[in-house]
């Protein structure tokens, strides 16, 4: 479990992130969700780490990452694995190479264990026979695939996903969507994944943290999320004016 | 003022993060091996081809100026082995390294770091720093003198075969002036000149790669302040290490 206490983040003086504290739950997909520029990147950053929190603490199953030292994050971080919104493949290495990178610099498996592991992770995400191709070499839903099989390589207790779906087309989006929920359930991860994508949300979201202006407006899951009341939420979950139809219908239907 | 003492800084940062003790020594020793290859094989060609062309020219030059019969004609294969040792061979071709070698560092750990791939690193838990500057530098270290010893060599070689098929010096007069009151302690200056010229082309343009922001426009800005950078810093060390150990 991840707990998220009193966040805040600035940067130039301009405050992004203004006092956000939630919880993101393990064997579940929390997601959090807003508009561009709201700072849910910003917030993911500050989870694992990549930028430092101006205040507040942020826990990993009870243990302070904002009070550790390097060398102790990185032991925490070695528990961590994310999926990057362009999927951040090392260019230079070939998808086997690329799976194999988090074993190679911190397991103690021989060459052999470590391709069987390389193997299964690849086969988890159905890029099995894909070993030798590079990352310029196969397509944009395979990346995100790759880096999935990356993100999954030392069994990770906590799994972030920037945008997982960006630039993908519906159908690869769904497949994407599947495969994040499927491990989630399947190793039991703490799984946070950053996105906009209404569809993703109510396919495989569980727990739903909604940021506006900086801040934490709104939590809940699916089920609530359509039929909210708050403003700023509807207005995102339902933005173009035939969307908002459909909002009218479905609250006509729950009255 | 401010923005250099801030550059100081992180760059000092960097390099703590640079020589912390490495987790896995195994992955070092295969990543040096990549970036000898990278930075020192790769640029053989080009180093060889300067070297050649300069060894031709100063032994071209000096002939040209004395033509007096008061200055023998051994003085062009001593003033040919003096330039090359001296300066050219160390400083000039660690000047144009630090256009091939320090704009291919920094471009690389820049587009690295627009894509996403340090990050995706850091995130791992792997200390990004060190796993993709410290090999250039011990690659750039140990083969960057190898290389500057070859380039004497060469240029004097050709000083030689210009000189004598264009009938300006004898092989005889030339060799005897290439012998004339050798010094090896200048080979040595030379060297340490290389080592510190090779830390600041791999660290400086490392430096600029890593903290590049942005996209494809400003990977090519700090490209080129890697290169100039590297440069300006080349130059004005050179001058304190010849005041330090030739005066």
């Amino acid at each position: 479990m991840i707990e998220v206490k009193n966040i805040s983040k600035s940067f130039d003086g301009n405050q992004v992130l203004k006092d956000i504290t939630t919880e993101l739950w393990p064997g579940t997909v929390n997601f959090i969700i807003g508009r561009s520029g709201s700072g849910k990147s910003v917030l993911t950053k500050c989870i694992v780490g990549l930028n430092e929190v101006d205040q507040g603490e942020i826990f990993f199953d009870g243990r302070n990452f904002t009070k550790l030292n390097k060398w102790d994050r990185r032991l925490i971080r070695q528990e961590m694995g994310m999926l990057f919104q362009g999927a951040a493949l090392f260019d230079s290495m070939s998808v086997e190479e690329n799976v194999m990178y988090p074993l190679r610099m911190f397991s103690n498996l021989s060459k052999v264990e470590r391709q069987k592991r390389v193997d299964e992770c690849l086969e988890r995400v159905n890029l099995a026979g894909k070993n030798k191709l590079f990352p310029s070499e196969i397509s944009g839903g395979m990346q995100k695939r790759t880096g999935i099989a990356r993100a999954i390589a030392m069994n990770p207790k906590y799994l972030f996903c920037d945008e997982p779906n960006s630039g993908l087309d519906p159908q690869t989006a769904i497949l994407i969507d599947n495969l994040i929920k499927e491990i989630t359930k399947e190793y039991n991860i703490t799984t946070v994944v950053v996105s906009h994508d209404m569809p993703s949300v109510m396919e495989i979201g569980d727990h739903i943290n909604f940021i506006y202006e900086g801040k934490l407006w709104w939590r809940g899951d699916r089920s609530t999320i359509l039929t909210s009341e708050n403003k700023e939420v509807s207005e995102f979950v339902f933005p173009s004016a035939f969307m908002q139809e459909i909002r009218d219908a479905l609250r006509e239907g729950h009255r | 003022m401010a923005k250099l003492f801030s550059h100081i800084g992180r760059y000092s940062i960097l390099l703590g993060q640079v020589f912390t003790r490495p987790a896995r020594a195994r992955e070092y020793r295969r990543l040096i091996v990549d970036e000898l290859d990278k930075i020192g094989l790769q640029s053989l060609g080009i180093v060889a081809l300067l070297s050649f062309f300069m060894g031709a020219v100063v032994t071209i030059q000096t002939a040209a100026n004395i033509d007096s019969g008061w200055i023998p004609k051994w003085t062009i294969g001593f003033t040919t082995r003096q330039t090359m040792i001296l300066e050219f061979s160390s400083t000039i071709v660690c000047l144009i390294l630090s256009g091939k070698v320090g704009g291919n560092i920094s471009s690389e750990i820049g587009t690295m770091r627009i894509t996403e791939q340090i990050d995706a690193m850091d995130v791992m838990g792997v200390n990004s720093a060190s796993v993709l500057i410290l090999p250039k530098i011990i690659a750039a270290i140990f083969i960057f003198p190898f290389m500057v010893v070859g380039s004497m060599f060469l240029g004097i070689v050709a000083g030689a075969i210009v000189g004598t098929s264009q009938g300006v010096v004898s092989l005889t007069d030339y060799t005897y002036g290439v012998q004339y009151y050798f010094e090896p302690y200048q080979v040595s200056y030379t060297l340490i000149k290389t080592l510190v010229f090779a830390f600041i082309i791999t660290s400086i343009s490392a430096y600029h790669g890593y903290y590049t922001k942005g996209g494809a426009r400003e990977v090519g800005q700090s490209s080129t302040k890697a290169v100039v950078y590297s440069m300006v810093l080349i130059l004005l060390s050179n001058y304190i290490i010849t005041q330090l150990l030739l005066l």
